[in-house]
Protein backbone atom coordinates (compact mmCIF):
# COMPACT_ATOMS: atom_id res chain seq x y z
CA UNK A 1 0.00 0.00 0.00
CA UNK A 2 1.24 3.49 -0.84
CA UNK A 3 2.08 6.16 1.68
CA UNK A 4 -0.09 9.21 2.15
CA UNK A 5 0.24 11.70 -0.66
CA UNK A 6 2.50 14.56 0.20
CA UNK A 7 1.42 18.15 0.09
CA UNK A 8 3.66 21.12 -0.31
CA UNK A 9 4.11 23.00 2.95
CA UNK A 10 1.96 26.06 3.23
CA UNK A 11 -0.07 25.49 0.08
CA UNK A 12 -3.17 25.72 2.22
CA UNK A 13 -4.68 22.48 0.89
CA UNK A 14 -6.17 19.81 3.06
CA UNK A 15 -4.20 16.62 3.51
CA UNK A 16 -5.55 13.86 1.32
CA UNK A 17 -6.45 11.79 4.31
CA UNK A 18 -5.55 12.10 7.94
CA UNK A 19 -4.47 8.52 8.54
CA UNK A 20 -1.81 6.98 6.27
CA UNK A 21 -2.69 3.61 4.71
CA UNK A 22 0.34 2.10 6.44
CA UNK A 23 -1.24 2.69 9.87
CA UNK A 24 -4.24 0.53 8.91
CA UNK A 25 -2.01 -2.21 7.52
CA UNK A 26 0.03 -2.24 10.74
CA UNK A 27 -3.11 -2.43 12.89
CA UNK A 28 -4.37 -5.29 10.70
CA UNK A 29 -1.07 -7.18 11.10
CA UNK A 30 -1.27 -6.68 14.87
CA UNK A 31 -4.84 -8.04 14.83
CA UNK A 32 -3.64 -11.14 12.95
CA UNK A 33 -0.84 -11.67 15.49
CA UNK A 34 -3.36 -11.37 18.34
CA UNK A 35 -5.69 -13.85 16.61
CA UNK A 36 -2.81 -16.34 16.36
CA UNK A 37 -2.03 -15.64 20.03
CA UNK A 38 -5.59 -16.33 21.16
CA UNK A 39 -5.59 -19.65 19.25
CA UNK A 40 -2.15 -20.49 20.71
CA UNK A 41 -3.18 -19.65 24.26
CA UNK A 42 -6.03 -22.15 23.97
CA UNK A 43 -3.50 -24.98 23.62
CA UNK A 44 -1.75 -24.03 26.86
CA UNK A 45 -3.35 -25.72 29.84
CA UNK A 46 -4.81 -22.67 31.48
CA UNK A 47 -8.11 -24.17 32.65
CA UNK A 48 -10.24 -21.49 34.25
CA UNK A 49 -7.98 -18.68 33.09
CA UNK A 50 -8.33 -19.71 29.44
CA UNK A 51 -11.64 -17.86 28.99
CA UNK A 52 -10.31 -14.87 30.88
CA UNK A 53 -7.16 -14.75 28.73
CA UNK A 54 -9.21 -15.11 25.53
CA UNK A 55 -11.49 -12.25 26.62
CA UNK A 56 -8.53 -10.03 27.45
CA UNK A 57 -7.04 -10.60 24.00
CA UNK A 58 -10.44 -9.98 22.39
CA UNK A 59 -10.71 -6.73 24.37
CA UNK A 60 -7.31 -5.60 23.10
CA UNK A 61 -8.29 -6.48 19.51
CA UNK A 62 -11.59 -4.59 19.80
CA UNK A 63 -9.82 -1.58 21.27
CA UNK A 64 -7.49 -1.53 18.26
CA UNK A 65 -10.43 -1.73 15.84
CA UNK A 66 -12.36 1.01 17.65
CA UNK A 67 -9.37 3.36 18.07
CA UNK A 68 -7.91 3.06 14.58
CA UNK A 69 -10.43 1.60 12.11
CA UNK A 70 -13.33 3.44 13.73
CA UNK A 71 -11.20 6.57 14.19
CA UNK A 72 -12.02 7.07 17.86
CA UNK A 73 -8.40 8.00 18.45
CA UNK A 74 -8.69 10.84 15.98
CA UNK A 75 -11.93 12.30 17.30
CA UNK A 76 -11.51 16.01 17.95
CA UNK A 77 -14.52 16.25 20.22
CA UNK A 78 -14.97 14.21 23.38
CA UNK A 79 -18.67 13.46 22.70
CA UNK A 80 -18.36 9.98 21.21
CA UNK A 81 -15.53 8.78 23.53
CA UNK A 82 -17.55 9.90 26.57
CA UNK A 83 -20.68 8.14 25.28
CA UNK A 84 -18.61 5.05 24.59
CA UNK A 85 -17.29 5.14 28.15
CA UNK A 86 -20.86 5.49 29.44
CA UNK A 87 -22.00 2.47 27.42
CA UNK A 88 -19.12 0.41 28.79
CA UNK A 89 -19.94 1.48 32.36
CA UNK A 90 -23.61 0.53 31.85
CA UNK A 91 -22.55 -2.83 30.45
CA UNK A 92 -20.17 -3.25 33.40
CA UNK A 93 -23.13 -2.71 35.73
CA UNK A 94 -25.15 -5.38 33.84
CA UNK A 95 -22.31 -7.87 34.11
CA UNK A 96 -21.43 -7.22 37.76
CA UNK A 97 -25.04 -7.27 38.96
CA UNK A 98 -25.75 -10.49 37.03
CA UNK A 99 -22.69 -12.25 38.40
CA UNK A 100 -23.24 -10.94 41.93
CA UNK A 101 -26.42 -12.98 41.68
CA UNK A 102 -25.12 -16.13 39.97
CA UNK A 103 -21.80 -16.39 41.84
CA UNK A 104 -23.48 -16.08 45.24
CA UNK A 105 -25.96 -18.91 44.71
CA UNK B 1 2.95 14.13 4.63
CA UNK B 2 4.03 17.16 6.58
CA UNK B 3 5.83 17.04 9.90
CA UNK B 4 2.92 18.77 11.56
CA UNK B 5 0.39 16.18 10.46
CA UNK B 6 2.69 13.32 11.32
CA UNK B 7 3.31 14.61 14.83
CA UNK B 8 -0.41 15.19 15.15
CA UNK B 9 -1.09 11.55 14.43
CA UNK B 10 1.55 10.46 16.88
CA UNK B 11 0.01 12.45 19.69
CA UNK B 12 -3.47 11.32 18.75
CA UNK B 13 -4.52 14.84 17.86
CA UNK B 14 -4.27 15.39 14.14
CA UNK B 15 -4.38 19.04 13.14
CA UNK B 16 -7.34 18.09 10.96
CA UNK B 17 -9.63 15.31 12.01
CA UNK B 18 -11.05 12.80 9.56
CA UNK B 19 -14.40 14.51 9.47
CA UNK B 20 -13.10 18.01 8.93
CA UNK B 21 -12.37 17.43 5.28
CA UNK B 22 -16.10 17.75 4.82
CA UNK B 23 -16.14 21.50 4.91
CA UNK B 24 -13.37 22.28 2.50
CA UNK B 25 -15.61 23.45 -0.32
CA UNK B 26 -19.12 23.08 1.00
CA UNK B 27 -18.99 25.17 4.15
CA UNK B 28 -19.73 24.62 7.80
CA UNK B 29 -23.34 23.55 7.41
CA UNK B 30 -22.24 20.46 5.57
CA UNK B 31 -19.61 19.71 8.16
CA UNK B 32 -22.29 19.83 10.85
CA UNK B 33 -24.46 17.38 8.90
CA UNK B 34 -21.61 14.90 8.67
CA UNK B 35 -20.97 15.25 12.40
CA UNK B 36 -24.62 14.68 13.23
CA UNK B 37 -24.98 11.66 10.95
CA UNK B 38 -21.85 10.17 12.51
CA UNK B 39 -23.26 10.73 15.99
CA UNK B 40 -26.51 9.07 14.90
CA UNK B 41 -24.56 6.09 13.59
CA UNK B 42 -22.68 5.77 16.87
CA UNK B 43 -25.94 5.90 18.86
CA UNK B 44 -27.19 3.00 16.76
CA UNK B 45 -23.90 1.15 17.29
CA UNK B 46 -24.19 1.63 21.08
CA UNK B 47 -27.59 -0.08 20.96
CA UNK B 48 -25.95 -2.89 18.96
CA UNK B 49 -23.19 -3.20 21.55
CA UNK B 50 -25.79 -3.62 24.30
CA UNK B 51 -27.80 -6.09 22.17
CA UNK B 52 -24.83 -8.37 21.54
CA UNK B 53 -23.40 -7.57 24.98
CA UNK B 54 -26.54 -8.95 26.62
CA UNK B 55 -26.27 -12.15 24.57
CA UNK B 56 -22.61 -12.47 25.61
CA UNK B 57 -23.74 -12.10 29.22
CA UNK B 58 -26.28 -14.90 28.73
CA UNK B 59 -23.47 -17.02 27.28
CA UNK B 60 -21.24 -16.22 30.27
CA UNK B 61 -23.92 -17.22 32.78
CA UNK B 62 -24.56 -20.57 31.08
CA UNK B 63 -20.83 -21.17 30.69
CA UNK B 64 -20.66 -20.71 34.45
CA UNK B 65 -23.58 -23.12 34.99
CA UNK B 66 -22.51 -25.86 32.54
CA UNK B 67 -18.72 -25.60 32.17
CA UNK B 68 -18.27 -29.28 31.22
CA UNK B 69 -21.12 -29.39 28.67
CA UNK B 70 -19.90 -26.14 27.11
CA UNK B 71 -16.34 -27.43 26.87
CA UNK B 72 -17.46 -30.66 25.18
CA UNK B 73 -19.79 -28.87 22.76
CA UNK B 74 -17.16 -26.25 21.90
CA UNK B 75 -14.73 -29.04 21.00
CA UNK B 76 -17.10 -29.98 18.15
CA UNK B 77 -16.58 -26.63 16.41
CA UNK B 78 -13.65 -26.44 14.02
CA UNK B 79 -10.94 -24.03 15.15
CA UNK B 80 -9.37 -23.77 11.65
CA UNK B 81 -12.73 -22.78 10.14
CA UNK B 82 -13.38 -20.26 12.89
CA UNK B 83 -9.86 -18.85 12.58
CA UNK B 84 -10.20 -18.62 8.80
CA UNK B 85 -13.43 -16.65 9.15
CA UNK B 86 -11.70 -14.38 11.67
CA UNK B 87 -8.95 -13.76 9.11
CA UNK B 88 -11.53 -13.02 6.41
CA UNK B 89 -13.46 -10.56 8.57
CA UNK B 90 -10.36 -8.77 9.92
CA UNK B 91 -9.12 -8.37 6.35
CA UNK B 92 -12.50 -7.02 5.25
CA UNK B 93 -12.23 -4.44 8.04
CA UNK B 94 -8.83 -3.43 6.65
CA UNK B 95 -10.13 -3.03 3.10
CA UNK B 96 -13.09 -1.02 4.44
CA UNK B 97 -10.81 1.35 6.38
CA UNK B 98 -8.53 1.68 3.34
CA UNK B 99 -11.53 2.40 1.11
CA UNK B 100 -12.50 5.34 3.32
CA UNK B 101 -8.91 6.62 3.30
CA UNK B 102 -8.82 6.26 -0.50
CA UNK B 103 -12.06 8.24 -0.84
CA UNK B 104 -10.68 10.98 1.41
CA UNK B 105 -7.64 11.02 -0.86
CA UNK B 106 -10.00 11.45 -3.85
CA UNK B 107 -8.86 8.15 -5.27
CA UNK B 108 -12.31 7.06 -6.34
CA UNK B 109 -11.30 4.04 -8.41
CA UNK B 110 -9.18 2.64 -5.59
CA UNK B 111 -12.01 3.26 -3.15
CA UNK B 112 -14.48 1.38 -5.36
CA UNK B 113 -12.07 -1.50 -5.79
CA UNK B 114 -11.54 -1.76 -2.02
CA UNK B 115 -15.29 -1.62 -1.36
CA UNK B 116 -15.81 -4.41 -3.92
CA UNK B 117 -13.15 -6.51 -2.18
CA UNK B 118 -14.89 -5.87 1.16
CA UNK B 119 -18.21 -7.12 -0.23
CA UNK B 120 -16.44 -10.16 -1.68
CA UNK B 121 -14.89 -10.93 1.72
CA UNK B 122 -18.30 -10.56 3.37
CA UNK B 123 -19.67 -13.22 1.01
CA UNK B 124 -16.62 -15.39 1.63
CA UNK B 125 -17.38 -15.21 5.35
CA UNK B 126 -21.02 -16.16 4.74
CA UNK B 127 -20.06 -19.03 2.45
CA UNK B 128 -17.69 -20.51 5.03
CA UNK B 129 -20.33 -20.02 7.73
CA UNK B 130 -22.91 -21.70 5.49
CA UNK B 131 -20.76 -24.79 4.99
CA UNK B 132 -20.10 -24.89 8.72
CA UNK B 133 -23.80 -24.75 9.59
CA UNK B 134 -24.60 -27.29 6.90
CA UNK B 135 -22.12 -29.78 8.38
CA UNK B 136 -23.73 -29.27 11.80
CA UNK B 137 -27.23 -29.84 10.35
CA UNK B 138 -26.04 -33.13 8.84
CA UNK B 139 -24.92 -34.23 12.31
CA UNK B 140 -28.37 -33.50 13.68
CA UNK B 141 -27.21 -30.31 15.35
CA UNK B 142 -29.75 -27.57 14.77
CA UNK B 143 -32.35 -25.75 16.86
CA UNK B 144 -35.21 -28.08 17.89
CA UNK B 145 -33.39 -31.11 16.49
CA UNK B 146 -35.08 -34.36 17.62
CA UNK B 147 -31.66 -35.57 18.86
CA UNK B 148 -31.75 -32.92 21.54
CA UNK B 149 -33.75 -35.08 23.94
CA UNK B 150 -30.62 -37.14 24.51
CA UNK B 151 -28.32 -34.14 24.95
CA UNK B 152 -27.09 -32.87 28.30
CA UNK B 153 -28.76 -29.51 29.12
CA UNK B 154 -25.58 -27.45 28.65
CA UNK B 155 -25.15 -28.79 25.12
CA UNK B 156 -28.68 -27.74 24.15
CA UNK B 157 -27.98 -24.24 25.46
CA UNK B 158 -24.54 -24.05 23.82
CA UNK B 159 -25.78 -24.89 20.34
CA UNK B 160 -28.92 -22.81 20.84
CA UNK B 161 -26.74 -19.80 21.60
CA UNK B 162 -24.35 -20.76 18.81
CA UNK B 163 -27.08 -20.62 16.17
CA UNK B 164 -28.73 -17.54 17.71
CA UNK B 165 -25.55 -15.49 18.03
CA UNK B 166 -23.71 -16.53 14.85
CA UNK B 167 -27.08 -16.24 13.06
CA UNK B 168 -27.69 -12.71 14.33
CA UNK B 169 -24.10 -11.84 13.48
CA UNK B 170 -24.51 -13.42 10.04
CA UNK B 171 -27.62 -11.30 9.48
CA UNK B 172 -25.49 -8.26 10.25
CA UNK B 173 -22.92 -9.44 7.70
CA UNK B 174 -25.67 -9.80 5.05
CA UNK B 175 -27.00 -6.31 5.79
CA UNK B 176 -23.44 -4.95 5.90
CA UNK B 177 -22.64 -6.43 2.49
CA UNK B 178 -25.78 -4.79 1.08
CA UNK B 179 -24.96 -1.39 2.56
CA UNK B 180 -21.33 -1.56 1.36
CA UNK B 181 -22.62 -2.40 -2.12
CA UNK B 182 -24.90 0.66 -1.91
CA UNK B 183 -21.90 2.75 -0.82
CA UNK B 184 -19.97 1.44 -3.82
CA UNK B 185 -22.77 2.50 -6.19
CA UNK B 186 -23.03 5.92 -4.53
CA UNK B 187 -19.30 6.49 -4.88
CA UNK B 188 -19.53 5.45 -8.52
CA UNK B 189 -22.40 7.88 -9.10
CA UNK B 190 -20.05 10.42 -7.60
CA UNK B 191 -20.56 14.07 -6.92
CA UNK B 192 -21.79 15.10 -3.55
CA UNK B 193 -19.62 15.12 -0.46
CA UNK B 194 -22.42 13.29 1.34
CA UNK B 195 -20.97 10.14 -0.13
CA UNK B 196 -18.08 10.50 2.29
CA UNK B 197 -20.45 10.58 5.26
CA UNK B 198 -22.36 7.57 3.94
CA UNK B 199 -19.22 5.56 3.27
CA UNK B 200 -17.74 6.51 6.67
CA UNK B 201 -20.89 5.44 8.51
CA UNK B 202 -20.95 2.19 6.52
CA UNK B 203 -17.38 1.64 7.70
CA UNK B 204 -18.32 2.23 11.34
CA UNK B 205 -21.10 -0.37 11.06
CA UNK B 206 -18.83 -2.86 9.32
CA UNK B 207 -16.10 -2.52 11.95
CA UNK B 208 -18.64 -3.14 14.70
CA UNK B 209 -19.68 -6.36 12.96
CA UNK B 210 -15.97 -7.25 13.06
CA UNK B 211 -15.73 -6.43 16.78
CA UNK B 212 -18.70 -8.71 17.55
CA UNK B 213 -16.97 -11.58 15.73
CA UNK B 214 -13.73 -10.85 17.63
CA UNK B 215 -15.63 -11.90 20.79
CA UNK B 216 -17.76 -14.66 19.18
CA UNK B 217 -14.74 -16.55 17.88
CA UNK B 218 -12.87 -17.23 21.15
CA UNK B 219 -16.08 -17.77 23.15
CA UNK B 220 -17.58 -20.43 20.90
CA UNK B 221 -14.52 -22.00 19.29
CA UNK B 222 -11.89 -21.78 22.01
CA UNK B 223 -13.74 -22.49 25.28
CA UNK B 224 -12.45 -26.00 25.58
Amino acid sequence: MGEAKTRAPGDGKRPDHPVPYAVYVKVWLLLLVLTATTVGVRFLDMHKFAVFAAMMIAAVKSTLVVLYFMHLRYEKKATIPIMMAAVLVIYGVFVSLTFTDYLSR
Amino acid sequence: MTGGLMSGIETGKPERGPDEREHGASGHGHHGDADVSKLGMWLFLFSEILLFGTLFLVFAVYLHMYPIDFRDASAELSIPIGAMNTLVLLTSSLTMALAIAALAGRRKKLCMLLLAVTVLLAFTFLTIKGFEWDAKFHHGIYPKSPDQVNWPPGRVVFFGLYFLMTGLHGLHVVIGAGVILAALLLVRAGGDRDRTAFVSNTGLYWHLVDVVWIFLFPLFYLTH
